[in-house]
């Protein structure tokens, strides 16, 4: 559905994305992981063309997305982004926009059809009931499930989200990871999150890439990405990783400088 | 139907009611007085009557000329505010005031007007708007990007700039050409000039209808310049686009009524608390208001202090700014920027 070739690209004279390729099949729940700088916004910007590649191409359903025009591009891929701004809005007027891709020439109403259409997706992320709220004065957690309501609006085919679980206590992170879960094997939505949180990336994402410095370091399944040796070697933390007791996925823990001396010093005095 | 476009229609009559009433109002007060009910009677009697040369010959150009002027400087403001996302952004903030008084103060110097003819001024205030905004549209613009940022500063610059370009050929002019330019740059709606008001009133008109081509890529600025590149919206083209419209709207206002302050930026303002955010209604309604409002300054400008007359930007100033503080005091609200 989306491939990347040879994509380099950044900002002004700086090089930031350097000779990615990749490929993200149809109906695939991908996370991007990697540390902060390493390029994981960026690469989502390109993908939107919100940063012209210096070098290759990203092709989507086989087409160039520079030949698809910004309206066109709009229907088929929708953004999640972090930390977006929020006005005096109010909730639906807000998902409301989501529909401004599909709108035709000259027109200036949304029909029954959009209404209806806004109003289902309201539902599905459960933000009907705060539709005559102002986006200014909802929590994180509830702006952050308008925000998908908007992006669902669109009818998109991929979903790209970025960080969209930060600042968010645990019960509205896996809440919204699981609505996007949800999409994915429901309506088959294709899905490319970034995640800062390895956790989750491990526990919801079929597929990670790890991206350090610009570069791919590795793709693959959470269990091939998510070892301590790529962890300590990209992330320059030490780390234990051991599985999650019930999805028996890979899980990350993180050992302070406290206890890491503790070790040492035990092991020491063993001799 | 929806029942937004029922409040937005029954928004548009009001503020056309609005405006009608205080068109009427304009036409019967004075320095001679004439009652709603005679009004009819003496446009029908037809021409000839002192009465009828005052309402159409004095009274009706500066209500046209109002509701022009002021709609245009209102829209440029909510175009402006839209495009920067910034509340305090208006017509004249970004330079193009400053380029248009400055042609016309060169005008005034040179004695260009006495062979140029009664066009020169317009003429060459227009000039020196187009010449203004080439130049920060140039300026802003790098590879083929226009900062948005980049083109308020620039636009604050030269507005400095040209003021005190102004100042210089204040200082070293004749007394009486002072005069004359201190009479412009006050502005006033005072055009005895037809052909000039009504193309006044087309470009007021078209520049509110080509604005309505972009109200959803305003409804999605307002979300960001990214955000509204993710709703498929061409982000360049439609700056580029509202830049320029805002920026021959102000320029074509100033050179024909000079520099009338506060309507472009208190208007939208104003408008936005009560009819919303929603660009669809606030290009129209802002327009309509701005002429409304433009149109009843005026008239207090020229009755308070019968026959003398105030310039129309200090009614503007005082009556639209206590109106605002006082709207502002009673109805809470958030300017028209963002809060992220």
């Amino acid at each position: 559905m989306l491939e990347i070739r040879n994509l380099t690209c950044g900002y002004d004279s700086k090089f930031f994305l350097k000779d990615i390729n990749f490929v993200a099949n149809s109906k695939e729940f991908i996370g991007i992981i990697g540390p902060n700088g390493s390029g994981k916004t960026t690469l989502l910007r390109a993908i939107t063309r919100v940063i012209n590649p210096i070098k290759g191409e990203i092709l989507f359903d086989g087409k160039n997305i520079r030949q698809m025009g910004y309206k066109n591009l709009a229907k088929k891929i929708a953004v999640v982004s972090q930390g977006s701004a929020v006005n005096s809005m109010t909730v639906e007027e807000f998902i409301l926009l989501g529909r401004i891709p599909h709108f035709m020439r000259y027109q200036f109403l949304e029909t029954g059809k959009d209404m209806e259409f806004a109003r289902n997706c309201m539902e599905i992320t459960s933000t009907l009931k705060l539709k005559d709220q102002l986006m200014c004065e909802i929590s994180g957690g509830e702006r952050q499930l308008a925000f998908v309501a908007r992006a669902l609006c669109q009818r998109p085919k991929l979903l790209l989200l970025d960080e969209p679980t930060s600042h968010l206590d645990i019960a509205h992170q896996v809440r919204i990871l699981d609505l996007v879960k949800r999409l994915n094997k429901k309506e088959g939505l294709t899905v490319i999150i970034i995640l800062h949180d390895l956790n989750l990336a491990s526990q919801y994402c079929d597929r990670l890439l790890l991206l350090d410095n610009g570069r791919i370091y590795k793709t693959g399944f959470p269990e091939d990405v998510l070892t301590y040796q790529i962890i300590e070697e990209v992330y320059k933390t030490v780390v234990v990783i051991q599985n999650n007791p019930i999805s028996l996925k890979p899980y990350v823990l993180l050992v302070p400088e406290e206890e890491r001396q503790k070790r040492e010093n035990k092991c020491k005095q063993k001799g | 139907m929806q029942n937004k476009v029922i409040r937005w229609i029954l928004w548009v009559l009001l503020l056309g009611g609005i405006l009608l009433g205080i068109s009427v109002f304009s036409l019967c007060v004075g320095s001679a007085g004439i009652p709603v009910s005679e009004i009819f009677n003496l446009i029908l009697d037809g021409k000839g009557s002192t009465g009828y040369s005052i309402l159409i010959d004095i009274r009706l150009p500066r209500i046209i000329l109002g509701f022009a002027i002021g709609g245009a400087l209102s829209l440029a403001g909510v175009l402006l505010q839209g495009m920067f996302r910034n509340p305090l952004v208006e017509p004249y903030t970004l330079g193009i005031s400053g380029g248009a008084a400055l042609g016309v103060c060169i005008n005034i110097v040179f004695k260009l007007n006495e062979t140029a003819g009664i066009f020169s001024f317009p003429l060459s205030g227009f000039t020196g708007a187009v010449l203004v905004i080439f130049l920060i549209y140039s300026l802003s613009k790098k590879k083929g990007i226009l900062k948005i940022q980049g083109l308020l500063l620039t636009g604050v610059m030269i507005s400095f700039i040209s003021s005190s370009l102004i100042m210089l050929i204040m200082a070293i002019s004749r007394t009486e050409d002072i005069h004359g330019i201190v009479f412009w740059i006050m502005g006033s709606l005072e055009e005895p000039n037809w052909a000039l008001i009504k193309l006044a009133v087309i470009i007021a008109v078209s520049g509110l209808i080509t604005s309505y081509l972009f109200c959803f890529d305003l409804n999605a600025l307002s979300l960001g310049e990214e955000e509204a590149l993710h709703l498929g919206i061409n982000t360049e083209r439609s700056k580029r686009f509202l830049f320029i419209t805002a920026s021959l709207l102000t320029g074509c206002s100033v050179s024909v009524a000079g520099i009338i302050g506060f309507v472009g930026l208190i208007v939208p303002h104003f408008v936005r608390m009560f009819v919303g955010r929603d660009h669809r209604i606030l290009l129209i309604a802002s327009f309509l208001t701005g002429g409304a409002f433009l149109i009843l300054c005026d008239t207090l400008a020229r009755t308070i202090i019968s026959p003398l007359e105030l310039p129309v930007g200090v009614i503007t100033g005082i009556l639209g700014g206590s109106l605002f503080v006082y709207a502002m005091s009673k109805k809470q609200i958030v300017l028209g920027g963002n809060s992220a």
